[in-house]
């Protein structure tokens, strides 16, 4: 979709709060609203090579909100970087809005994939990151965005496991752990990815200096998984 | 004898060959007779092992990267089991596949009900925009498929074990015009075509072979149609298009019998044959409840 409007000069990332604000009405949110503020500010302003010229480039990066709830942080940086106007904000949920509760790929510029339903992300960037290398499409990276309890879903450990057996180097998944899995993961996610042939670390999902390190690492055979730890959900 | 699972595989080796959009994303069912294939274009071969939501969900998302996937499956484990990725990761993320399947309602009979799904067409008819082809014919499978391949949208190809003595010509989309009558009309789908003939033997019926039932082609069947009492004859769930024909028909009274396989499950083993006489689908079981319906 090209709407031929020029694109609007990227804000800041202390404008972040007034846009969140345009979709709740609040003037401050709580932690769990926006558990994955930071990683995706992070992924859109210093990571990821896409911009709202580039949204149809074949060998622009991909990322993929596997995690569809909660998708105000999303909405907010992708209309802080130019992929959406920033009044779009305010119709967020309603019948003739672009922009629901989970977002939709033909809705949203710049969306990659629609989600709500977890564990469809992770198979579906598997699938991104091997038509690209069928392909030879080897500069593109494909970033997809999980939650700690969405890592219940059994889809993902079928993609995991295939993975790391494929060697996808082009792949990055972050989990968000907010510890709000039912039955927790004993010895920590990471470990599940790593025990799958993943580079895999923890890393403060509030440390923009310290996420930037752990998506820039360079590639090395192997998918790399980044558990973002923040805050325990209240 | 070739069966329609053999030309599905020489089909999509030749295709692979020579589209180079083209993939093939499996789940171990029929991976050892795709070696070649695979050893030809490693990249676009790809067999997940036995996982079969990540099998849809790679697929998708070779789609979304520009590839036309084929998504191949013994009928279960291609449609139901993983049907939310089915719904969600091609429809609503608006890119398309081809799923191949295998095994049809009960091919493999002395499987038992795990490996039977004869309400495969039904849950991809609950789902928007699904072309679905059910060949009655080994030599229907190739076009079927190539066309299938070279276009974008969302293609279920339903390969059965049973399989009709003669090929029927395709025509993309139209149901074929077998006999013309005045007493009522059959709509025989794929494998169900000779059984179909036979039972309507002598009687003054008007018969059309579908080899695509969806779209449903609801112009010929109104354009044939004498006495306005209509049979479907299918070999999945019955009562899986008498829905369509009901519209079709809304403008008129008219009266429609259903045939097909019963939701019950049947609890036995054996062979497809005898699947078919316990649920009346045999010759003289059809026969027997057309010529009821139509007295």
């Amino acid at each position: 979709m090209n709407t031929g409007m020029p694109t609007p000069t990227p804000l800041p990332l202390g404008e972040l709060p007034r846009l969140l604000s345009l979709m709740t009405g609040a003037e401050k949110h709580a932690p769990s609203a926006t558990s994955t503020l930071d990683v995706i500010w992070v992924l859109y302003d210093r990571v990821l090579r896409v911009s709202p010229a580039t949204r149809e480039d074949p060998e622009r990066d991909r990322f993929l909100l596997s995690k569809g709830h909660g998708p105000m942080a999303y909405y907010a940086v992708l209309a802080a970087k130019g992929f959406l106007p920033v009044d779009t904000l305010r119709s967020f949920g309603a019948y003739d809005s672009p922009l629901g509760h989970h977002p939709d790929r033909v809705l949203v510029p710049g969306v990659e994939v629609g989600s709500g339903s977890l564990g469809h992300g992770l198979p579906l960037a598997v699938g991104v990151a091997l038509g690209l290398r069928a392909q030879r499409r080897s500069r593109p990276r494909v970033v997809v965005l999980l939650g700690d309890a969405e890592m219940d879903e059994g889809s993902n450990h079928e993609a995991l496991a295939l993975a790391g057996r494929q060697g996808l180097d082009s792949l990055t998944a972050v989990i968000i752990d907010n510890r709000s899995a039912t039955h927790g993961w004993p010895g920590g996610l990471a470990a599940r990815f790593a025990s799958e042939g993943w580079h895999a670390e923890s890393v403060n999902g509030r440390d923009h200096a310290a996420l930037e390190r752990a998506f820039s690492h360079p590639r090395d055979g192997r998918p790399r998984a980044v558990v973002a730890v923040v805050e325990p959900k209240e | 004898m070739e069966t329609m699972r053999d030309r599905f595989i020489s089909t999509t080796h030749a295709l692979l060959d020579r589209e180079p959009r083209l993939a093939l994303v499996l789940a171990d069912i029929s991976a050892a007779t795709f070696k070649e294939a695979k050893r030809r274009h490693p990249d676009r071969v790809i067999n997940v092992g036995i996982r079969e939501q990540l099998m849809v969900g790679v697929a998708a998302g070779l789609a979304l990267t520009g590839l036309r996937p084929i998504v191949h499956s013994y009928a279960p484990f291609l449609v139901e089991r993983p049907y939310e990725q089915v719904k969600l990761d091609f429809a609503h993320q608006d890119v398309g596949a081809v799923l191949v399947s295998i095994g049809a309602s009960y091919d493999w009979a002395a499987g038992g009900r795990t490996h039977q799904a004869p309400g495969d067409v039904a849950l991809l008819d609950a789902l928007p925009d699904w072309t679905v082809h059910v060949p009655g014919h080994p030599d229907e499978v190739e076009p079927l498929l190539r066309e299938a391949v070279s276009g974008d949208g969302r293609v279920y190809v339903r390969l059965s074990l049973q399989a009709n003595k003669a090929p029927r010509p395709v025509l993309p989309g139209r149901f074929d015009v077998v006999r013309r009558g005045a007493r009522g009309t059959v709509v025989a789908v794929g494998p169900m075509l000779d059984r179909v003939l036979e039972a309507t033997a002598g009687l003054d019926l008007t018969v059309l072979y579908a080899a695509t039932v969806r779209p449903f082609d609801t112009g010929t069947l109104l354009a044939t149609l004498g006495r306005p009492d209509v049979i479907l004859v299918e070999p999945y769930l019955e009562g899986t298009s008498a829905h369509v024909v009901s519209s079709a028909l809304a403008h008129l009274p008219h009266r429609l019998l259903s045939l097909g396989v019963p939701r019950k499950e049947l609890r036995r083993y054996g062979t497809p044959e005898e699947h078919d006489a316990a649920h009346g689908l045999d010759a003289p079981g059809l026969r027997e409840r057309m010529r009821a319906f139509l007295l």
